[in-house]
């Protein structure tokens, strides 16, 4: 029983027939609605779709070699296809409740590629840069929203990371430059980043402040007080203080030549491992080990918790700061990680979309991945489709992810439930 | 016979005592007179925060820092004119002057707007981040019909103002019907629609419908004469500001001496009681965004038919979020965000003096309001530091709740 997530709540019976409350049926034909729209619109591309050859590049920077040439239309048709099988396969329930989610997958991922062959029909659509470029953006959103889990699931609501990521951007930056150590950078944006957890917890925990609020006003004073320094010392001082050095990309031996997608995961710089890390190691943690499920414990029912001798506050605390560690390194990616030097609000709402991912990702380490993986892909892709010149401007297509999270959030997400103490200090009596 | 005596004799009303007891050593004082207070002592303690921060990034109080031992008066006495002369810039550029003021109002006129927008809705129990997206919905349709259409004087301000507030209320009402109908967080809705907004404005731009002729940038026409507020004599000062002031009338009405405003209160209070009590607490939620949106839309048309003119991609600029942290110390009322809202303006408008004047960056007014809202929202913090201040109640009760909230 203690072992049981907040996601694993609905674990239907297996093989009686389940009765369907009025309620879900509502539910079910909406979403399945919703799903039938895009399958169709995928469809309807593929008709629309030129004749002629999509092409591929499957190895960045090869436009020789390694093309997979495929009949846009015929391929587009077919995925089509499929996709309106599978949403028509969620309306008439056809497939187990509980496989429901793999329907939308199978759909989304025929939308994509539907979408990709009418695009890209008689031009070059560079493939692994699509990939690539998708890790990039994600890398940071993973982070974040790792962090987000394991604070929330500690009954601490972080609307603060994006405030997080701007002092971990802005001390990776100098420490970077001053010492030219890439170790000491990542060191000491992880460790801004635990100061401004300790921020929140302090100021949650203790002083019982509205986390809502204090994630807001976290927000506002890291961007003032980055901005504020950076206009002191980093500006008319650039060239000592604002010239990290980019980490490297390090080859992983052996996995690193898997066709297609081994130079792209394993390629990659050290802070991009340290995330594949997190993201098992935040997942292990928080259900596999006593200090994860003590977490869980106090941000579902704090005072059972108190009850049975955990020290709630004293597991929130720990939680908050070790959420700090990983929103600090995910704020050290857009200066050490990619861009290098450090510009004022340069994490450009990203900590939002963290946030935003976290709840896509139902507060699991896992959902919350593959909402960011989902996020970076979507904004690679219309740069890609920018350079490819499809007839679509590129700020409608720049919308696309975040209409495509409200879609979400209404539709197939629907009543996402948070830890249920979430955001709710513990006053003992 | 007292209550106290009563108590020994009988056991069971003893612990049905009233409630009030419970709370610990009442000054005489009136809430909002303490919520004052608390707020002066959160502005003087930001102010110290401030003058931390002008002291360690001050050259001079460096160099005379160099011989501290040798002479040890003259750190302090630069130290002391580092953050006597920012200071002092600021408050010239806020409040010293006609130009000054009016330059102070008309900073704080969008700011109430928004702030009202945050405030309205989370006194129904939501988080409005989307004050952003709001004000350039409103502040798209308000200059389409600005620079587009040519109708008589008086009436084409007024249209061009309710454009305006439907763009707003469109883009807010949104998210009340998705929240309502499906349970999408507004949190995670409203900062996709800030994103939507933001590409929305900038596609327009490039358009020809929107984009003025001859020009290759993110500009539209200017706005017509008639379409403008009217100006206060030769100030940047309109009267939107005005309206900003009646908002804060309306909210204020709405929300205390109307039905619905009871409704929106009651949920925003307790949805579940409200729902048990035979209120719509999915209708309370549209209202309360639609409402919302048309209060933040009102400030875009303030930045496009007032203080900006042409429309441009920077039209939103920082107010959508400073609305949060006007709504923030005004506590959620109408009154208190209309003063939160006039101090941020003196703030930014100061800020931007003292910037010039004495090179202290901007950035630090955003740090000063940062402060101000973080220990306003922590009074127990404020009032371990200034023993003297009674006990009140914080914020973050009467605001936001968490998601589950």
């Amino acid at each position: 029983m203690t072992e049981t997530t907040p996601d694993a709540v609905p674990a239907a019976p297996a093989k009686p027939q389940v009765i369907e409350g009025p309620a879900e049926r509502t539910r079910r034909l909406r979403v399945g609605t919703l799903m039938l729209v895009f399958a169709l619109i995928g469809l309807f591309l593929a008709i629309f779709t030129k004749s002629g050859k999509a092409t591929f590049q499957l190895v960045s920077g090869d436009l020789q070699n390694n093309l997979l040439h495929l009949p846009a239309q015929a391929v587009g048709l077919l995925l089509g296809i499929i996709g309106v099988g599978a949403a028509a396969a969620y309306i008439v329930r056809r497939v187990p409740q509980r496989y429901a989610g793999w329907l939308a997958a199978v759909l989304g991922i025929c939308f994509i590629g539907a979408f990709l062959c009418w695009a890209s029909a008689g031009k070059v659509f560079p493939l692994a840069n699509q990939f690539q470029g998708t890790l990039n953006f994600a890398t940071p959103l993973i982070l974040g929203a790792l962090a987000g889990v394991l604070s929330e699931r500690a009954g601490v609501i972080n609307i603060a990371i994006e405030g997080q990521f701007l002092v971990g951007a802005f001390t990776a930056a100098v420490v970077s430059s001053t010492t030219g150590s890439a170790a000491a950078a990542l060191i000491a944006a992880a460790a801004t980043g635990v100061l401004m957890a300790a921020l929140l917890a302090v100021f949650s925990i203790k002083y019982l402040v509205n986390q809502v609020v204090l994630g807001v006003v976290l927000v506002v004073f890291a961007t003032g007080i980055t901005g504020f320094l950076f206009d002191e010392f980093l500006q008319p001082n650039a060239d000592k203080l604002n010239t990290p050095d980019v980490l490297s990309a390090v080859k992983i031996p052996g996995l690193a030549s898997i066709p297609f997608f081994g130079p792209i995961l394993f390629n990659q710089t050290i802070l991009v491992y340290l995330t594949y890390l997190a993201v098992a190691v935040v997942t292990f943690v928080l259900f596999q080990t006593r200090w994860g499920l003590r977490i869980r414990a106090v941000g579902e029912h704090p005072k059972a918790a108190d009850t049975v001798g955990i020290k709630v506050k004293r597991i929130r605390y720990s939680a908050v700061l070790a959420a700090g560690i990983l929103a600090g390194l995910g704020g050290a990616f857009f200066t050490v990680g990619y861009a290098g030097s450090f510009s004022k609000e340069m994490t450009a709402g990203n900590g939002f979309i963290a946030l935003a991912a976290l709840i896509m990702g139902r507060w699991h380490p896992i959902g919350a991945t593959v909402a960011a993986l989902f996020f970076g892909f979507a904004t690679q892709l219309q740069s890609q489709l920018q350079i490819i010149q499809t007839p679509i401007p590129g700020e409608l297509l720049l919308m696309a992810p975040y209409l495509a999270t409200i879609i979400a959030v209404a539709g197939l997400v629907g009543r996402v439930r948070a830890p249920k103490a979430d955001g709710e200090p513990y006053v003992t009596e | 016979m007292s209550p106290e005596e009563d108590t020994d004799t009988t056991v069971e009303p003893a612990p049905a005592a009233p409630a009030p007891a419970q709370e610990p050593e009442r000054s005489g004082l009136p809430s909002w007179a303490i919520q004052g207070l608390v707020s002066l002592s959160a502005i003087v303690l930001a102010l110290v925060v401030g003058a931390i921060l002008i002291i360690v990034t001050d050259d001079q109080v460096k160099a005379a820092a160099g011989y501290f031992g040798a002479a040890p008066m003259d750190t302090f006495s630069a130290a002391a004119s580092a953050v006597g002369d920012a200071y002092k810039a600021l408050a010239v550029g806020a409040l010293g002057g006609i130009t000054p003021i009016s330059e102070s109002l008309t900073q704080a006129t969008p700011l109430i707007c928004g702030g009202l927008a945050v405030s309205l809705a989370f006194r129904t129990g939501l988080f409005n981040i989307g004050a952003q997206g709001q004000l350039i919905a409103g502040a798209i349709l308000a200059s389409y019909v600005g620079f587009a259409w040519h109708l008589p004087a008086g009436l084409h301000l007024i249209v061009a103002i309710l454009a305006g507030l439907l763009g707003g209320a469109l883009w807010g009402g949104v998210v009340g019907l998705l929240k309502a109908r499906t349970g999408a967080h507004e949190v995670i809705v409203t900062i996709m629609l800030n994103y939507v907004a933001i590409y929305l404005l900038a596609w327009l731009l490039t358009t020809s419908t929107f984009r003025r002729p001859g020009r290759t940038d993110p500009i539209s026409p200017i706005v017509d004469g008639n379409a403008q507020y009217p100006q206060f004599g030769g100030t940047r000062l309109h009267a939107g500001f005005i309206l900003a002031l009646l908002a804060a009338v309306f909210v204020w009405w709405l929300l205390n001496r109307s039905t619905v405003g009871f409704e929106l209160r009651a949920v925003g209070a307790n949805a579940d009681a409200s729902r048990t009590a035979g209120m719509s607490v999915g209708r309370a939620y549209i209202i309360a965004m639609v409402v919302a949106g048309a209060l933040a839309g009102l400030a875009g048309t303030q930045q496009v038919l007032g203080t900006d003119l042409p429309l441009t991609d920077g039209v939103a600029a920082s107010v959508g979020f400073d609305a949060i942290t006007v709504a923030l110390l005004g506590r959620g009322t109408p009154l208190g965000t209309v003063l939160a809202g006039l101090l941020f303006g003196a703030l930014n408008a100061g800020g931007l003096q003292m910037q010039l004047i004495t090179q202290t960056p901007l950035t630090l007014t955003t740090v000063l309001q940062a402060v101000i809202v973080l220990f306003v929202a922590a009074p127990a913090l404020v009032r371990s530091i200034f023993r003297f201040l009674p006990k009140e109640r914080g914020i973050g009760a009467v605001l936001a709740k968490g998601w589950n909230g």
